[in-house]
């Protein structure tokens, strides 16, 4: 219990500290895998969680990137959200949902041998812009989609 | 304890892979309707799986994954028979883990 809560707090001070010091995000070093992006889940912002969960927040949109999210979600605790990409060499999608208290859901680090597709469910506070980021031989590429949610699923 | 339900079939060259966790998802934001008191963060924070031992896929999930959490996805080289692990770790320390044979 202590031991992760150690790692947790080094993983954050890490992630941080990669940022301050690397301005660009080409030279930072790839998160490794299996550190939990936690400073990219604290984040209160769409720009800021892109940037910590994939080292940065310089997306273009594409038409490639695919978010398929309903458009009028009844439940705001349940939406299905399903992203694919068509394009090689991805490596890792983000789910981002912009009206949340922390806008990231989700970040999915692919393998080599994994198709650029995801699909879970997502909790949304309210009406928002969902963003789909995914990174592909190291630039990210985003598609956006807006769901209307009629009762929020975030509790309070 | 059974959390996971994984199920993972191959067609084509391409194995598709469903998988249900039992998890309560608490994000910390929620309060408890009698006590007015919030209902600490509770929530898976990695998923992995894993076919024939090698890494596939690696999730990180904050709070604002639903209650019971469906994840899906896609990958290449696997046949029939062959299998998929999947782990989860949540932000209390516990996890759990299955396997499952791909079809």
């Amino acid at each position: 219990m202590n031991l992760l809560r150690r790692k947790f707090v080094k993983t954050a001070a890490f992630v941080g500290a990669t940022v301050t010091v690397g301005s660009s995000a080409l030279l930072m070093p790839q998160r490794a895998i299996g550190a939990y992006a936690k400073a990219a889940f604290e984040a209160k912002d769409v720009d800021s969680a892109i940037r910590e969960s994939l080292g940065s927040d310089q997306r273009s949109a594409s038409s490639a990137v695919k978010i398929k999210a309903p458009d009028i979600a009844e439940n705001g605790a349940v939406v299905p959200v399903t992203v694919s990409a068509d394009m090689a060499n991805v490596t890792a999608i983000s789910i981002v949902a912009a009206s949340n208290a922390s806008p990231l859901t989700s970040v999915y680090m692919l393998g080599s041998t994994t198709e650029a597709f995801v699909s879970t469910r997502i909790k949304m506070a309210k009406t928002a812009i969902v963003t789909a980021v995914v990174k592909a031989d190291g630039k990210l590429y985003s598609a956006e989609k807006e769901v209307k949610v009629t009762i929020g699923g975030c509790g309070g | 304890m059974a959390s996971i339900k994984i199920r993972a079939k191959a067609q084509d060259g391409v194995t598709t892979v469903k998988a249900l966790i039992s998890h309560p998802m608490e994000t910390g934001l929620r309060k408890d309707s009698k006590t007015g008191k919030l209902i600490p963060a509770h929530h898976v924070t990695e998923v992995t799986a894993e076919h024939n031992g090698k890494q596939v896929m690696l999730a990180n999930w904050g709070g604002a994954i639903s209650k019971n959490p469906y994840l899906s996805f896609k990958f290449k080289g696997a046949a029939a028979g062959d299998t998929i692990k999947l782990t989860w770790v949540d932000n209390m320390g516990k996890g759990d883990s299955a396997e499952a044979p791909i079809k």
